[in-house]
């Protein structure tokens, strides 16, 4: 899968969960929290979202790793080349 | 029109789920109403026939207004007088009443072809703009998938609507401000309300989270994502377990008497996205296991935020939990939503130097506070009543 893929589905399920957040000016390497109103459980449905999306598990150790737009790129791109191999 | 809500004085019908001949059990939603906290679902509490309707779509009436009749076959006759709307009384759960069996007089809306069978297939969007624009949604052709009405079909039926104008329906003309406005105003209204008739009294302890988020963490790093619990979720069931043991926080004052309630329905403070904020209750919160109530409350967020309740969600908190912790706050001071006698606020768990053993450690600690009804209880009974939060978040498998 490729990042603009990935990037894709992201965001796709941050507009589900936020719908009024305007996610063209969503700054990629800052934190999803300091700029759209995200409590626990939204943020737990994100990754939920996420997770069908990718069509595998994140664990909650995992959940840093998906701080921000960048962030969560790096890291579905890396869970999405192992799951592969 | 149920009251869902000590701030509710009216409500806008906004749709019919069902239509006179319809078989109804206790539990089905049979309507959505319109309030200032937004679209709400209403159950029937009775299981029977649907006789008839008698408010139309779109018509905005006062909470005890009887929206419709429904024979149980019970046959108890209902005076017409009682199909008025009772000012100022409390409205009994139920928006509908049993009566004999007069032919069902169809709304004026059913007049032309009947609406097909089971729910009509609505946006969201357009539901709530067919409540300010008066429309019937039966009378709307859905041009979406599989027949679903869109914003477009209320709107084009709307303006087809305006060369023969309805009869009965109110249309009413809201933009969003005016809507949330509203919603200001109830809050205002309701906490206005509050303190001026509920002598509050404040209590405050902090409680060690270590032996809970250790716990949780363990716990979810056993499950999948769909299956984890948030902490928020074990603050919940510990709030209803230590309500059975300190009833006198749990129940209603209401006719210059304490009312406690057997069963504990807590009622989840939840802020939503367009401003303002609702409280609807996870019923018989003491009676489920944590894995329900985390499932109940996800489901129930999901809905706050589209505006979507059901009657009793709204209408029978028992008492209520507000969480602002996630907004960096420490220490929440309530304000009682009446007729309840008590809210318990939490705060965020921060890290602080914590005495344990005459050692000193670092600890996530959490602020629980409790604003709770001098009439109907003290604060002997509401410190035992903090306390048992804390006792049993120190044993969280047991929650």
């Amino acid at each position: 899968m490729t990042e603009e893929q990935i990037k894709k589905k992201v965001l796709q399920c941050l507009s589900r969960i936020a719908p009024e957040a305007d996610l063209a000016a969503l700054e990629p390497d800052v934190s999803f929290r300091d700029q759209i109103d995200l409590d626990s459980m939204d943020f737990l449905n994100f990754v939920i979202g996420v997770s069908e999306a990718m069509g595998f598990d994140i664990p909650e150790a995992d959940y840093p790793r998906l701080s921000s737009l960048d962030a969560c790129i790096a890291y579905l791109k890396c869970r999405s080349l192992e799951s592969a191999a | 029109m149920p009251s869902l809500g000590a701030d509710m004085e009216a409500g806008t019908l906004v749709e019919w789920l069902v239509k006179p001949g319809d078989r109804v059990k206790r539990g089905d939603i049979i309507a959505v109403v319109e309030t200032e906290k937004g679209a709400i679902e209403v159950e029937v509490f009775d299981s029977g026939v649907v006789k008839s309707l008698l408010i139309p779509s779109g018509t905005r009436v006062p909470v005890g207004t009887v929206l419709a009749l429904l024979d149980t076959g019970e046959q108890a006759p209902l005076a017409a007088e009682e199909a008025r709307p009772k000012e100022g009384a409390p409205a009994p759960p139920e928006s509908v009443k049993t009566t004999p069996a007069p032919p069902p007089a169809p709304p004026a809306a059913a007049a032309t072809p009947p609406a097909p069978p089971g729910r009509l297939r609505v946006s969201p969007l357009a539901r709530k703009l067919a409540g300010e624009l008066g429309v019937d949604l039966t009378q709307v052709e859905g041009t979406g998938p599989g027949g679903a009405i869109s914003r477009e079909d209320v709107e084009r039926t709307a303006h087809s609507a305006r060369e023969i104008p309805p009869t009965p329906a109110t249309p009413r003309a809201e933009t969003p401000a005016d809507r949330f406005a509203a919603m200001r105003r109830a809050i205002a209204a309701a906490m206005s309300r509050s303190k001026r008739e509920i002598p509050h009294y404040y209590l405050e302890t902090f409680i060690d989270m270590r032996p809970a988020l250790a716990w949780l963490e363990a716990e979810n790093a056993r499950r999948s994502v769909t299956e984890r619990v948030l902490y928020a979720a074990l603050l919940l069931r510990a709030v209803a377990l230590a309500v059975r043991q300190v009833p006198e926080m749990n129940g209603f004052w209401r006719d210059g008497a304490f009312h406690p309630s057997e069963a504990v329905h807590v009622g989840v403070a939840i802020s939503l996205r367009q401003g303002g904020l609702v409280a609807p209750a996870i019923h018989d919160t003491d009676r489920k296991s944590l894995d329900e109530v985390m499932r109940e409350l996800r489901d129930l967020v999901g809905r706050a935020r589209a505006g979507k309740f059901r009657s009793s969600e709204v209408s029978d908190p028992t008492i209520t939990v507000t969480n602002l912790g996630e907004q960096g706050v420490e220490g929440v001071f309530g304000i009682i939503y009446p007729p309840q006698v008590a809210l318990v606020g939490f705060g965020k768990i921060t890290e602080r130097p914590w005495a344990v053993d005459g050692m000193l450690a670092v600890r996530p600690i959490l602020t629980a506070t409790l604003a709770a009804d001098h009439r109907a209880s003290d604060g002997h009974r509401g410190g035992l009543f903090l306390t048992a939060i804390n006792r049993l978040l120190q044993e969280p498998k047991k929650l």
